[in-house]
């Protein structure tokens, strides 16, 4: 079977890690919004008519959402062995506080409505609140770690050594990139609530929406300037061979500041990317103020995508630098899987990825419409 | 047992699948029963047939969502607590897990939301064509998740490659039609059709036994029962497969299950009964039946099957192997980058690469598997026996198990049949009782073929004290812990919402219903709510 090489290796490693970025980016803008409904939860909703509201306007669609994380713990497993390997069990704690967190949610979804109880369902309200933010948060502190670098070694067997600690994890940046994720889904979140609710609920995330998007807007900046000033940067130093085997240990690396500005020197068109992060904040911002849910969440849209492209930008062809080892660092050209297999998986993906946009869509278009206390008093539903 | 990051990472594992799969047959199964159940609505018009979708639909819903946050935990904690095996067999193993999301959860959590939300804003065929959306999208769910697994039991289609230290695809369609995988596919669905049935039979007598709902509870007995006997037989057809194929790529496992201690003459005894004794080498009170094993194993009367000390024999040759393929490795990568191997030692190493995995046996005792003693070797032969006693009788009485469901499903349909389900109190009551029963047998059936892997993590090819991250003790206890105290909350509130709704049975269907004059004739598309 020689089908595979239709396309050499280096253009499915590009593709890959194209795909990698269109995943998280799907991840981000689809359930962004689910888990900025559940960190909002208490700002924006106070009775539980409202709360109900807020839970049911996600409720027919959040569980598709997070598909596009399992898909991505997937799809980094299949496309990025290494890069599974050493993420999940360096940030290991983190990892089990966002799974303990999302944990509760579907849960809390589904269990909330099953009795009138009030303690009963305050409880439920705590548990989706923390599903929403601190995932939310986390991820932004495990992106912050990846910009600084994380510290790893691999040694000759490929095996990995990780030699931070999760409080280590918690620096300042990281904290920084944690506050922007969480503005971004209480952004996106109230963009959702403004769309599709009515009354005090979307009134009140107009203005909590306005107060993220203003957030999200500083955060990045601030994050952008520490990234210039105050955060190194890593680039290969021997030369690549983009069609070699995934073998991290057959480069050289250094650690250097500005070194995550050198493709944005390289190609100023670049430039672009960060700037849609701003912009997209910016008309959010706008279209909140002037409570047009729909174009709201598509600047959010746009924003996000923008500041995850803008970390992607930056960072190419690193993909997780090692601040103990640069040497170990994982590359866009050898942390990949085989030649064959990111083939296999391209070709399902091209297969897949627009069907499943195809069916999510129609799902969007059956469920359109607001959701208010009187959709949701409704008997025989299946409502939360 | 101290702190040992081996057990403790073993253990959460254990914990964690085992209580993932204590949602994942019944939604598996139930989501097919939901989907025939509305199909008889949709033929035949009939609101009580949309009625019971609805009421089993509730149930399913609970248990779904705890089955969806229980699979977040599966998806991660390769890379999380198995760092190196995610290094190492990535490229093979990571591909059937990112084609079920794209091919399957993605159906299944898309359209379960239109299944709960969606009555009043779809079409009656549209509503039904999102059911069996969901009921595929959790079926093809499992075929990939088997795949994986399957290729764990039996890692075909794949070789390893020194200079990337790993394993990696070389065909991709062996793994897909892994013979391992498809038998285990068919047998573990099964498996879950038959969870689901003997639940809604179940819960279906408890109704008639209270006289309550008898018109939901025999019409979802007649389903649950003519579909709960095929599968039934399905499981244990199918898992007899599983046994010959077995015979074929995990001889050890075999060997175990049975507590054969020594090859025996074709065809082989079955024990029956007994109490292996690992230490001793030997089963006490043991009870045999003649032919029976031989029969199952080998479907021949002159095939032996081998025994566990000849197979440990074996292993020792392999071992010997493995040294030589790790020495050859050694050499290859010691080679200045660019240079072209000698043609002597990339023969060396091609001969002898797949037992490369069990030099890595030795490690336990000696770093350098180059330098163990005959004695280690030897020590690491018998490592590749799993535990005798727990796989001995965990397959026993899920085989046990599997006889009864056939039983007790025949029993249902035939009554089914001639309308006289609520006649029998006692058999309503064992149906009752039986509940818990394709727990157990599941359960069991994963203990049988993943304790029947070890030492193996990958099968002949990695050790699974190998595979573990470089984490401390503590840390996995922590979040083992933390695990075992929420999934034990989760569960008890899972329990309590099922009883609630058992208890409170079907709800009158108060959505708006269109008078029937056709039974084929659809709904106009409903109005949306507030659209």
């Amino acid at each position: 079977m020689t089908l595979h090489t239709l396309l050499d290796y280096e253009t499915l490693r590009v593709a890959w890690w194209l795909l990698l970025g269109v995943l998280l980016i799907a991840f981000a803008i689809t359930d962004g919004f689910d888990l900025g409904t559940g960190a909002l939860l208490h700002l924006v909703a106070r009775t539980d008519t409202e709360r109900r509201i807020v839970i049911n306007s996600i409720g027919p669609v959040w569980e598709g959402n997070q598909v596009w994380l399992i898909l991505g713990g997937g799809a980094i497993f299949a496309a990025w062995p290494p890069l599974y390997a050493v993420s999940f069990s360096g940030f290991y704690l983190a990892m089990f506080a966002i799974l303990f967190a999302l944990i509760l949610r579907p849960v809390g979804i589904k269990y909330r409505g099953k009795r009138d109880g009030l303690a009963w369902r305050r409880n439920w309200d705590i548990a989706l609140c923390i599903g929403g933010a601190v995932p939310a948060v986390i991820f932004g502190v495990a992106v912050g770690n990846v910009l600084q670098g994380v510290p790893f070694v691999l040694d000759a067997d490929l095996r990995i050594r990780y030699e931070g600690t999760f409080l280590g994890l918690l620096n300042p940046y990281a904290l920084l990139c944690g506050a922007l994720s969480l503005a971004m889904v209480a952004m996106h979140g109230a963009s959702w609530l403004v769309l599709k609710t009515g009354g005090e609920v979307a009134r009140r995330a107009r203005s909590w929406g306005q107060a993220a998007a203003g957030a999200v807007i500083v955060l990045y900046a601030v994050g952008g300037v520490a990234l210039w000033g105050a955060v190194d940067g890593y680039r290969i130093t021997s030369t690549v061979n983009p069609g070699g085997p995934s073998n991290p240990l057959f480069k050289t690396a250094v650690r250097a500041p500005q070194a995550w500005f050198d493709n944005l020197a390289a190609h100023p068109a670049l430039w672009g990317v960060p700037l849609l992060g701003f912009i997209g904040a910016a008309a959010a911002f706008a279209a909140l103020r002037a409570g047009r849910g729909l174009a709201a969440l598509a600047a959010g849209a746009l924003s996000i995508a923008g500041i995850i492209g803008s970390v992607g930008a930056a960072m190419f062809p690193m993909i997780l630098p090692s601040s103990r080892d640069p040497r170990s660092s994982l590359t866009v050209w050898d942390a990949s899987s085989s030649h064959l297999t990111l083939f296999i998986m391209l070709v399902t993906a091209l297969v897949f990825v627009p069907l499943i946009v195809a069916y999510t869509s129609w799902v969007y278009h059956v469920m359109r419409g607001k959701v208010d206390a009187e959709s949701i008093a409704k008997p025989g539903g299946h409502a939360y | 047992m101290d702190l040992d990051i081996v057990a403790l990472s073993r253990l959460q594992f254990a914990m964690t699948a085992l209580y993932h799969f204590l949602f994942v047959p019944l939604t598996i199964g139930l989501s097919i029963l939901l989907a025939i159940m509305e199909t008889v609505y949709v033929m035949t018009g009939r609101p009580i047939w949309r009625q019971m979708t609805k009421f089993w639909g509730t149930l399913f819903g609970i248990n779904f969502a705890i089955g969806v946050a229980t699979g977040l935990v599966m998806e991660f904690q390769f890379g999380m607590n198995w760092s190196y095996y995610s290094h190492y067999v990535g490229d093979v193993f990571g591909a059937p897990l990112a084609i079920e999301g794209l091919m399957a959860f993605f159906l299944e959590a898309t359209f379960v939301g239109l299944f709960f939300f969606g009555w009043d804003r779809l079409s009656r065929v549209g509503h039904l064509v999102a059911t069996w959306a969901v009921a595929l999208g959790s079926n093809f769910s499992a075929l990939w998740i088997l795949i994986a697994n399957g290729w764990m039991q039996n890692p075909v289609g794949s070789r390893f490659n020194p200079q990337t230290m790993r394993m990696e695809v070389t065909s991709f369609f062996d793994v897909l039609f892994n013979p391992v995988a498809q038998a285990k596919f068919v047998h573990t669905v099964s498996a879950g059709y038959v969870t689901a049935s003997v639940f809604v039979l179940g819960v279906s007598a408890w109704y008639l036994l209270q006289q309550r709902h008898a018109g939901i509870a025999k019409r979802s007995m007649t389903v649950a029962a003519s579909f709960g006997l095929a599968s039934a037989l399905s499981v244990v057809v199918l898992g007899d497969e599983s046994g010959y194929l077995s015979t074929e790529h995990q001889k050890m496992k075999l060997a175990a299950i049975e507590a054969m201690w020594h090859t025996e003459p074709a065809p082989a005894a079955f024990t029956a009964f007994g109490f292996p004794d690992q230490a001793a080498r030997e089963t006490h009170f043991a009870v045999h039946v003649p032919w029976v094993m031989g029969l199952i194993g080998t479907r021949s009367l002159t095939t032996e099957i081998p025994g566990i000390t000849e197979l440990v024999a074996l292993a020792e040759k392999r071992i010997a192997q493995g040294q030589r393929a790790y020495q050859a490795l050694q050499q290859l990568r010691a080679l200045p980058p660019g240079t072209a191997p000698p043609p002597a030692l990339q023969q060396a190493f091609d001969e002898n690469a797949p037992q490369l995995g069990y030099a890595l046996l030795l490690r336990r005792y000696v770093d350098d598997p180059l330098q163990a003693t005959p004695a280690q070797v030897a020590q690491a032969a018998w490592d590749t026996v799993p535990p005798v006693l727990p796989l001995f009788w965990s397959f026993r009485i899920m085989v046990g198990l599997g006889m009864f469901f056939i039983a007790l499903m025949a029993v249902f349909f035939v009554l089914s049949a001639r309308r006289r389900l609520d006649r029998h109190r006692w058999l309503l009551k064992l149906a009752v009782f039986a509940i818990p029963l394709p727990w157990v047998a599941a359960e069991l059936g994963w203990i049988v073929a993943e304790l029947g892997r070890q030492p193996w993590i990958i099968e002949g090819l990695l050790p699974t004290a190998a595979a573990v991250s470089d984490l401390g003790a503590m840390t996995v206890l922590l979040t083992l812990v933390g695990f075992t105290a929420l999934y034990t909350v989760l569960l008890v509130i899972e329990m309590g919402l099922m009883l609630k709704a058992i208890r409170q049975g079907p709800q009158p269907d108060l959505s708006p219903e269109v008078p029937l004059q056709h039974p084929v004739a659809l709904n106009p598309p409903a109005q949306g709510a507030s659209s």
